[in-house]
């Protein structure tokens, strides 16, 4: 049962094969017994999810079901839910219990899925190993020691495991696509503004986008086909038209034209990966695609503008936590700067006091022109950069990341070597342009992504894109030992 | 020393929008704490900022009123602070992009001449709570009702030169927003709050001295008081050769002191930046247009037009035309009366003494223009003396009765004005004192002036008080002189 | 490029983050190194380049002046630390 796709799943339910509570019950029990090992969940919902489930069986029995009726599915922890504890990973956030739902959570609710729980992240999803979550590090399904990646390692952690057919996801910097590399899935970060952000705390405003983790390419449709959509309740959020995402799966690949960046196949490109991913190009020529070499020349500052950008944002977006109306407050404070700095001290991990210190920092006086706008300049040259490759190509394919997942602790005591390893999703962000991460080759015995980014608001070419490298191979089917 | 006094002015002016600038939460005054503090106001995690349209209408309106540049792309930045009335920890504001560029108001001076003041720009923002200083076991506590409602800042080029000019561009900006409509001008509710840079220099010499800025004056008695007390202490420092630090002071006008606010400011740096949550807002001819339409008579354009349409002298017309709801007040009075001096008379005396004895808006007056009209009708046609129209003003007021001519009738206010019956009145009168008569007679211009009371007395007793106290004198004039 | 410690300290007041020495000398250590990263930045020529501040060049909305939020203090302080009187209480505020 837990094997089968989102798509098996939604036909089961249909044919009266399996009821959603059954469904639900099986999730739930696997997610007892099995994550222990993986810690990929903050918060199960045991009764809550059992109640959605009979309350779906019942809209199911009056016959207005959607494809998502009765499908059990898990929310990265970032993502608010009316009644349920939404921690992001955090300290600060350990008992808070939204009063209101993020607009993505409505919508699942609205299509009657099935929420299993809340999945484990980075900490306000900073990081990219999932280590600095305040609830414990996730291990990868793939390795024992293996980081699943971050930040919404939990939610990939978990579909690789099987314990929940998808689960929601955000990416700021490769948050989505860098797990989904790790864990062997398929995952999809949108066009910003694609996917509401209202009720997703936010780390950094003009770089987070909310999407989707899941096995195939297929499921992932399904997924943006409820999440993607215009919300009057976010400014950033764009009104256009929200093609059926599964329509156009199947359409043949015939002269799809290919670029592969240069600045991203160089020589320090580890050679298994680099054999992996020209692999799995030559696996889309043959399904009648064309490829050719194109160039990012500032691609080398990517990271650099966004260890700018994302951090002075999140600088203000996390001054809201004050200890004065949610979340965690230090005991007996002095005063009020007693009550700001111990809660904020008691309340954040390292790497988020960093980040908001980086970020304070390059905002403040005499620094904001060489740090924060000289950024915001390098950020156009980067985008630039891509749409002028997209005017040659289709989509652009790289290496998801540098290499497959790393070992537990490998990376911790030094951030910038943490921060390296976005080096090939990062830009992305900065653009704001969809990219997909699908499972590509084993590389010593642990999953590696190959990475797919289009123009914007080209989902559903992605998507068919992956779908079809998915109907030729079967590295998305692939398990963990 | 001679010293020269340079005063600019920054003005919180309190949108009359009905919700927050960016969520649909009331902004409604006077409501139980926190019961208008939406989940965005509360600045919960995950919520979001989207911008009132009213708002930006406002803003514009306000532009056009004075004269100004319209920014067509504005853009809100963050203010970054940490303090318990900004949920937020930062303000939304506006700072490269505002919505309103440079203008210009006129203002009136007591000497008759009139002086451009120059608005250097206005930008849109989200006011704070409020702090409560209660004491709850030594803790304050946040009302979160007002953060989010919003505010336009208006700030001028430092050319006012006097407490007196500052006053007056005070008391003309709060004319020209409440005439607008954008603004409900409560200065007890907090709805302008001004805050008053100022600056001295030797007395001719060009370049500005060291300012300072005295923070959130809430009327135009303490902005006066506030801004003596700052001039004097300025020149107190600099007679003793000191110098004067630039720095935010605070000013108490209970007890008219002020104290520095630099504790507070050394460890500032709000770290602007624009907000990513809120993308730039475009205004276009149309937007602006709509805008125009909108615009009503303002307070220039109407004090010309009283001058004009009621002959009403510059000192009337510039008093009754300034507020739009007085202005309004009086043409429905007029339009009634017929009688615009008497009417101008009325409503700056009776009226506004009766309304700041009891501190009420001239939207809250009892009486109606038309119902003052209505007395005003009768005073006019000399149905009613000045004591009785008092009576039937203070009936109105207090609500005994709505209708001016019935309230004359049930108290018996009718002037007697027919001559024949008032002769009659003034020869019984005259008859029954003789006495008196005779010591008139006798009596000079002077003294014959102050002996008149003690013989309309009886006749006004005599008449129940009916009797026209004008008609009474002539008769009894004629009657003694003879 | 490096970060002194009079700098770490003023950047921590200012997010209202409690330090003590041995984060300050951590953070020393590990800011210079981000520092050293985002400094890359500085070879960039972007004469004339507009700075970006969102990746869509897409124009505000604006909302239209409805009420549409209704009175939930109960709901919003049932989730916060210290409140009475339908107040959120904090440490006495002093202007």
């Amino acid at each position: 049962m837990h094997n089968k796709s989102v798509a098996e799943l939604s036909n089961a339910l249909a044919s009266g094969e399996v009821s959603s509570v059954e469904l639900t019950q099986h999730f739930l029990d696997r997610i007892k017994q099995e994550d222990g090992k993986y810690n990929s969940f903050i918060t199960v919902c045991e009764d809550a999810a059992l109640d959605e489930a009979r309350q779906a069986d019942e809209r199911r029995s009056q016959g207005n079901a959607t494809p998502w009726t009765g499908i059990p599915f898990a929310q990265k922890d970032i993502f608010c839910t009316n009644g349920v504890r939404t921690t992001c990973g955090s300290r600060m956030l350990e008992n808070f219990v939204p009063p209101y739902d993020a607009t993505v959570t409505a919508r699942f609710r609205d299509a009657g899925a099935v929420c299993l729980g809340k999945t484990n992240l980075d900490e306000f999803a900073m990081g990219s190993s999932n280590e600095s979550s305040y609830f414990g590090a996730t291990t990868n399904p793939w390795g024992e020691n293996r980081v699943p990646g971050g930040s919404s390692g939990g939610s990939a952690a978990a579909v690789a495991a099987r314990l929940t057919p998808a689960a929601t996801a955000t990416d700021t910097g490769g948050s989505i696509r860098q797990p989904a590399s790790f864990c062997g899935i398929t995952g999809l970060k949108p066009t910003y503004g694609r996917v509401s952000r209202y009720g997703m705390i936010a780390y950094a405003s003009s770089l987070d986008q909310g999407g989707t983790l899941a096995r195939s390419a297929e499921d992932n449709a399904m997924m943006l086909n409820v999440m993607a959509g215009f919300d009057p309740k976010d400014s950033t959020s764009i009104d256009r038209e929200v093609p059926d995402y599964t329509a156009t799966l199947n359409e043949p690949l015939k002269g799809l034209k290919i670029g592969l960046p240069k600045e991203y196949f160089t020589a320090q490109l580890d050679p298994a990966m680099a054999q992996t991913i020209r692999d799995a190009v030559a696996e889309y020529e043959k399904l009648g695609a064309t490829v050719k070499e194109v160039s990012l020349p500032n691609a080398h500052l990517a990271i650099a503008a966004y260890y700018v950008i994302a951090p002075a944002e999140a600088s203000a977006n996390l001054s809201r936590f004050d200890g004065v109306r949610y979340g965690h407050r230090c005991e007996d404070p002095k005063d009020l700067m007693d009550l700001y700095t111990r809660t904020r001290e008691e309340g954040f991990g390292a790497e988020v006091k960093r980040r908001i210190m980086i970020g304070t920092y390059a905002l403040s006086a005499g620094y904001f022109d060489a740090y924060f706008l000289k950024a915001q300049k390098v950020r156009r040259l980067v985008q630039q950069d891509f749409v002028n490759a997209l005017k040659e190509v289709d989509v652009l394919m790289s290496p998801t990341c540098p290499s497959p997942a790393f070992v537990q602790g490998e990376k911790t005591s030094d951030p910038v070597t943490m921060y390296l390893e976005d080096i090939f999703t990062i830009a992305i962000n900065l653009a704001g342009l969809p990219a997909m991460s699908i499972p590509a080759g084993i590389v010593n015995g642990l999953p590696v992504g190959l990475q797919i980014i289009g123009d914007y608001f080209s989902e559903a070419r992605l998507l068919n894109a992956a779908h079809q490298f998915q109907l030729a191979t079967d590295w998305h089917q692939r398990t963990p030992a | 020393m001679q010293w020269d006094v340079v005063i600019g002015l920054e003005i919180h002016v309190q949108l009359a929008t009905k919700t927050k600038i960016f969520s649909g939460s009331s902004t409604a005054f006077g409501a139980e704490p926190n019961t208008q503090a939406s989940a965005v106001d509360l600045a919960m995690p995950g919520t979001l900022p989207v911008p009132n349209e009213e708002a930006f209408r406002y803003a514009v309106m306000f532009g056009l009123a004075i004269d100004a540049e319209i920014g067509r792309r504005s853009v809100f930045e963050r203010k970054n602070y940490f303090y318990p009335d900004l949920p937020k920890g930062y303000q939304t504001t506006q700072l490269e992009q505002p919505i309103v560029g440079p203008g210009h108001v006129e203002i009136d001076l007591a000497d008759g001449s009139t002086k451009t003041i120059r608005i250097h720009h206005a930008h849109l923002e989200e006011d704070a709570g409020k702090s409560l200083h209660e004491d709850f076991h030594g803790m304050s506590g946040i009302d979160l009702n007002r953060a989010g409602t919003p505010l336009i800042e208006v700030v001028t080029e430092p050319d006012m030169r006097s407490a007196e000019e500052a006053v007056a561009f005070a008391k003309k900006l709060h004319s020209i927003v409440t005439s607008l409509g954008i603004c409900d001008g409560n200065m007890s509710q907090g709805s302008m709050r001004f805050d008053v840079n100022i600056s001295l220099k030797p007395k001719g010499q060009e370049a500005f001295g060291t300012r300072t800025e005295t923070k959130n004056l809430n009327s135009f008695r303490f902005m006066e008081q506030a801004i003596a007390h700052e001039v004097e202490r300025q020149m107190d420092i600099l007679e003793d050769g000191g110098v004067i630090d630039q720095e935010t002071r605070l000013y108490n006008g209970d007890r008219d002191e002020s104290r520095s606010m630099r504790s507070k400011e050394e460890a500032n740096d709000y770290r602007y930046f624009p907000c990513p949550d809120l993308l730039p807002v475009e205004i276009d001819d149309a937007f602006i247009d709509h805008c125009r339409s909108r615009l009503p008579e303002l307070p220039d354009a109407r004090k010309t037009r009283f001058k004009d349409q009621y002959g009403l002298n510059d000192y009337d017309a510039g008093l009754l035309s300034g507020d739009a709801k007085l202005a309004a007040f009086f043409e429905d009075a007029v339009s009634h009366s017929k009688d615009a001096k008497l009417t101008a008379n009325w409503v700056q005396g009776e009226l506004s003494a009766r309304l700041n004895a009891e501190d009420r808006l001239i939207t809250d007056s009892p009486i109606s223009g038309v119902q003052l009209g209505d007395l005003i009708v009768r005073i006019a046609d000399d149905s009613i003396s000045s004591a009785g129209a008092k009576k039937v003003f203070d009936a109105l007021w207090s609500g005994e009765g709505d209708n001016v001519d019935a309230i004359i009738e049930a108290k018996g206010l009718k002037q007697v004005s027919d001559t024949g019956a008032l002769e009659a009145m003034v020869d019984e009168v005259l008859a029954g004192m003789p006495e008196q008569i005779a010591q008139y007679k006798e009596a000079d211009e002077k003294k014959r002036k102050k002996m008149m009371g003690g013989f309309m007395g009886p006749l006004m007793k005599a008449s129940k008080g009916q009797g026209n106290p004008k008609l009474f004198t002539d008769i009894l004039k004629k009657k003694l002189d003879d | 490029m490096t970060i002194s410690r009079e700098d770490i300290e003023k950047v921590a007041l200012l997010a209202r983050i409690r330090v003590n020495d041995q984060q300050v000398t951590e953070l020393e250590n590990d800011l210079g190194n981000i520092l050293n990263l985002v400094d890359q930045l500085q070879s960039a020529d972007t004469e004339n380049v507009k700075p970006m501040a969102h990746p869509l060049d897409a124009i505000q909305r604006l909302r239209v002046d409805e009420v549409t939020e209704t009175n939930q203090r109960e709901a919003f302080q049932a989730i916060a630390p210290a409140t009475e009187a339908g107040l959120y209480l904090v440490p006495k505020v002093i202007d």
